[in-house]
This record gives C-alpha cells, structure tokens and sequence, in this order.
C-alpha cells in the first residue's frame, strides 16, 4: 500500500493534530510514515496543512503534488487541493464550511458537515476527527483502534479528558459515511 | 527499543542526549528552535548544562569553553546564525578541541526565510571562517539517518579533536518520522590528557588559537592537514541507488536526495533508467567514489536546493569525462518529484 495523504484547513482546526494521529496509526501498523507539515509565519486563521504518506516502502520525498487523499476542513483548502487529488482518489469534505459542490468526477467526493457533528457532540473542535472517521470508513488505510490507540498514547496527560470524545467522534464520522446520515 | 515518532530537530536533541552531549548552548531561530526548546527541558532535569545564550556569538564560544574542558557539547543554529558562528568555529578547529555544531539550513541569502535550502554547502564544507581548517560535514536524509549522524559527529569530534557538522534543511528539522534511538546512559568521558581540568597534580595545559610565532603556527597548521588527510582516508561515507544500470546518475544530498529516489522511481516507470549516488559526508567528499560510479553512467544531473554549490565538487570527481547537468532551486522553494523528473527527461535529451 502506498496512500500520500493532505489534511488542510485553518490554523486552529487540527490540521496537523488529525495527520498525527494518521501517522502514528500507520506506525503501529508497521507501516513506513512520514509527517510534515507546512510552516512558516503561522498563526491562528492562517492556513496550516500537513502532508502524511503510508507506505510499505521506504518513502521517498515527504511532499508530493497530488495526494491519493485531501481532507479539506475549509473553502480555501477546497480551492487549492481539489483540482490537485491524484485521478481515483478521494476527497474528504467539510460541508459545514465548505458549501460550494465539488468539480471533480474522476475522485471519490465525501460529503461530510464535520462541524455540525462535533459540535452535537459537544466540541466543534473536534471535526478534525469526525472527517478522518469518515476517510476511514471510506477506505480504511489504517484500523480505527490504531487511531484510538495513538489517542490513547499520544494526548498529553494534562489533556486526557479529550480522549474520549475525540473517540467518538471518530466513530460519528465512520457512522456517518456507512449510513448517510 | 521499539521506533517512536519525532520530528527531526526533537531527534537531533535526543540523539545528542544519547551520545552524552554533557553541555548545550543555543540561540532561537526558525527552523531549528525546537532543538533549543527540547533541550531547555530535558538537559536540566538530566543535570546537564543547557544555555540560552545572548547571540550565536555566545553560542559559539561557549561551547568553545565546554569543549576545551573534555565535555562532550553542541551547538545547533539555522543559517544566518551559522554565518555568526564563524570565528568561533575556526577557533575551535585551530584549538584542536571537539564539538559538534548542526545548521538547519533556511532559505537565503541575508535574512532570508525560514523554508528548506541547501545554500550553506560552501560555508559548511570550504570552511567557512578564516584560515586552513576543513570540518567534518555530515548530510543525513532522514530522521533516522540525523541521529545515526548525530551520534556519529560526537565520536568523530572526539577522534580527531575538530569541529563536526551536520548539514540539514528546514523540512529535515520539521518532518516527524520514525527513528529507533539508543539506550540512555549516564555520559562517559573517555580519557582526554588535553583537557583543561584543573592542572591538580601535573603540568598545566594550555589551549589556544594564538600562535604568534609563524614557525610554531606553522607546526599546528602541518598537524591540522595531517589531521584531514586521515580524516579523507578514513570517514568518506555515501549511497548508492539504483546505480547499476543507470544511464543517468543524479547526485544529491539530504532533502534534495530524498525527492530524487522518488523521481527516480517515477523516472523509472516512463522507461528512463536513473540512479543516484548520494554523499553522506559532503567533506571530506567521496570523490573517487564519485568518478567510478560516474563511468558507469553516460551523464549526470546535479540536483541541490541551491544555485549550484555541490555541483563543484561533482565536476571535480567527475572532471570532464562525462557531461553535467544541472536542477536547482532557491530561496526556499522546494521542487516536487515531478520537477525532477522533468530535469532528467531534459537532460537525456540534451544528449
């Protein structure tokens, strides 16, 4: 397997949290990973995105042009990444910002109102997460307890009450794509 | 031990760790900061020394200072913080004591930016400062790679008592990617006669860099190019990729390197038969190695995220036996495998 993945949204929408814990999934899995993500003058509202490639060889360059997946979480990552994800892929959409329809027929288009459902779940910071629920019920390319292990692992002790919710919100974004609703 | 996740410059201050780095000195600059933030918290509670110093000039010749006591110390800067350091570093080489200094390079020249470059190769590997001193200069191109590295310019900084360098970029410094680390241990100081350790019980030493007398700086000068000869004939290290049947062999290093293999795979799928040969130490630089690989190919492409400094070295293995290309970029920017592919397509058919 080889996936070249980029999760793309504000600075502030866990971005780069939600690739993270996509690495860390493809780690446990004895996968070759690699996590990098943009940097510059960032701040808060900005753009941020990371680039995060699986693979059963060893990786080459960290940034690739056209990623097999794009999660957007914003309209300006729409813009840039759709017209880039590589023919047959997968688009993964945050339809609570993002309202504009997707162009492209030759990908996969996943239509999700990520920040609708984090926040009936009681934390709109946590569509990050409801959108990678939905890529993996979509193509699983790392098992969702890999993911909750990373969370589980990789949440920093002064922060553990989150991992619970953020567990769930993994599976609100899985349970979304399976039943459509 | 099992592989955990880092980023690159959290990997170099754990590696330096491991190494038993007894001493570190820094200055903030983007894209290496996080080394300094690491260190800030992990040095203190090992005991160790960590110090924020005013400037890279502080930097520098502090651990100018922790060197010359036998402990074993690092600097880490990113390029306009490199350029700083100068005085000290020759300092140090004509001192003859070890340290081990990393530059994650940053877009230049001046002020610059703060995104991957590779502009730094001649300040790294000709010098850099005044006077005939040559560093060690070591190019890692994975994570992994930066802390086998790293290690290994502590161990060579003690062998030879000089300088070491480790040459990497700002997508080195941010990427995270899975290393295995070795087992932490209290530091060891090996036997250090030179050492200024406080002179109880026998002749005091004296460590300087000032030799007014030409004669006697000229003994120091002759011992130093002693030093390199051994150095070239014992530490060239490089890659080999996909060299065997390559009618084009790329050459690059670090970062540069590791979008090549995947421009040569993508290079490979079109019919194009590519390779790349990849230096680990840019100083001293395998040559030789550089000129027998090259007669197996029918051309070269140089590839560096710089107007063409490494080429230089290329052109003198290869001299004029082969023709060479050459793909660049600067000030930060980053080409994709595709551009590279393009590069090779390009050419092969210049041919």
């Amino acid at each position: 397997m080889h996936e070249e993945v980029i999760i793309s949204g504000f600075g502030g929408q866990g971005a780069l949290f939600a690739g993270q814990l996509l690495t860390y999934a493809g780690l446990y899995e004895g996968r070759q990973v690699s996590w990098i993500p943009s940097y510059g003058p960032e701040m808060r509202g900005g753009t941020a995105h990371c680039t995060v490639i699986l693979s059963d060889e060893p990786i080459g360059s960290p940034i690739v042009r056209n990623p097999t997946i794009a999660i957007v979480l914003n309209p300006a990552s729409m813009d840039k990444y759709e017209p880039l994800v590589a023919r047959g892929g997968i688009l993964v959409v945050n339809t609570s910002l993002v309202r504009r329809p997707a162009q492209r027929s030759d990908i996969t288009v996943v239509r999700v109102p990520a920040n609708d459902l984090a926040y009936e779940l009681g934390n709109v910071r946590m569509a990050n997460v409801v959108l990678l629920g939905a890529l993996l019920a979509t193509k699983p390319i790392v098992s969702p307890d890999s993911v909750k292990r990373a969370m589980e692992e990789e949440i920093p002790a002064h922060r553990k009450h989150i991992i619970e919710p953020n567990k769930r919100a993994l599976e609100r974004g899985m349970q979304y794509v399976a039943e459509g609703r | 031990m099992a592989k955990v996740l880092m980023k690159g410059n959290e990997a170099i201050a754990e590696a330096a760790i491991r190494a038993g780095c007894e001493a570190y000195f820094g200055y903030p600059i983007t894209p290496q900061t996080e080394v300094l933030e690491y260190m800030s918290a992990r040095m203190p509670a090992l005991g160790r020394a960590f110090v924020q110093a005013e400037s890279e000039l502080g930097a520098v010749n502090m651990l100018y200072g922790a060197a010359c006591t036998g402990a074993r110390a690092m600097t880490t800067t990113s390029s306009p913080g490199f350029s700083l350091m100068q005085e000290g570093l020759s300092y140090i080489a004509c001192s003859e004591v070890p340290a081990v200094v990393v530059n994650i390079m940053r877009g230049g020249p001046g002020l610059g930016n703060i995104q991957p470059a590779q502009g730094d190769y001649f300040q790294m590997t000709k010098g850099g400062g005044h006077g005939d001193y040559s560093p060690i200069v070591l190019a890692p191109s994975t994570v992994q790679e930066t802390v086998d590295l790293v290690i290994l310019a502590f161990d060579l900084a003690d062998k030879y008592r000089q300088p070491v360098y480790v040459i990497a970029d700002g997508m080195i410094g941010q990427m995270m990617e899975p290393v295995e680390l070795p087992e932490l241990k209290p530091p060891q100081r090996p036997e250090r006669p030179w050492a200024l350790t406080g002179a109880k019980g026998r002749p005091r030493n004296i460590i300087t860099s000032l030799q007014l007398d030409p004669p006697t700086l000229e003994k120091v000068n002759l011992r130093l190019q002693e030093t390199y000869k051994r150095i070239r004939e014992n530490e060239q290290r490089h890659e080999e990729y996909m060299t065997d049947d390559a009618d084009l062999l790329v050459v690059a290093y670090g970062t540069a390197a590791r979008i090549v293999k995947t421009a040569i795979a993508k290079a490979r799928r079109d019919g194009l038969k590519a390779g790349l040969f990849r230096p680990i130490t840019v100083n001293p630089y395998p040559y030789d190695t550089l000129r027998k690989a090259a007669e197996k190919a029918k051309r070269l492409l140089v590839v560096e995220l710089s107007a063409g400094q490494m080429l230089e070295d290329v052109r003198l293995a290869v001299m004029d036996k082969r023709p060479i290309h050459f793909f660049g970029k600067m000030g930060g920017v980053v080409p994709m495998p595709e551009d590279v592919v393009d590069a090779m397509k390009k050419a092969l058919a210049e041919a």
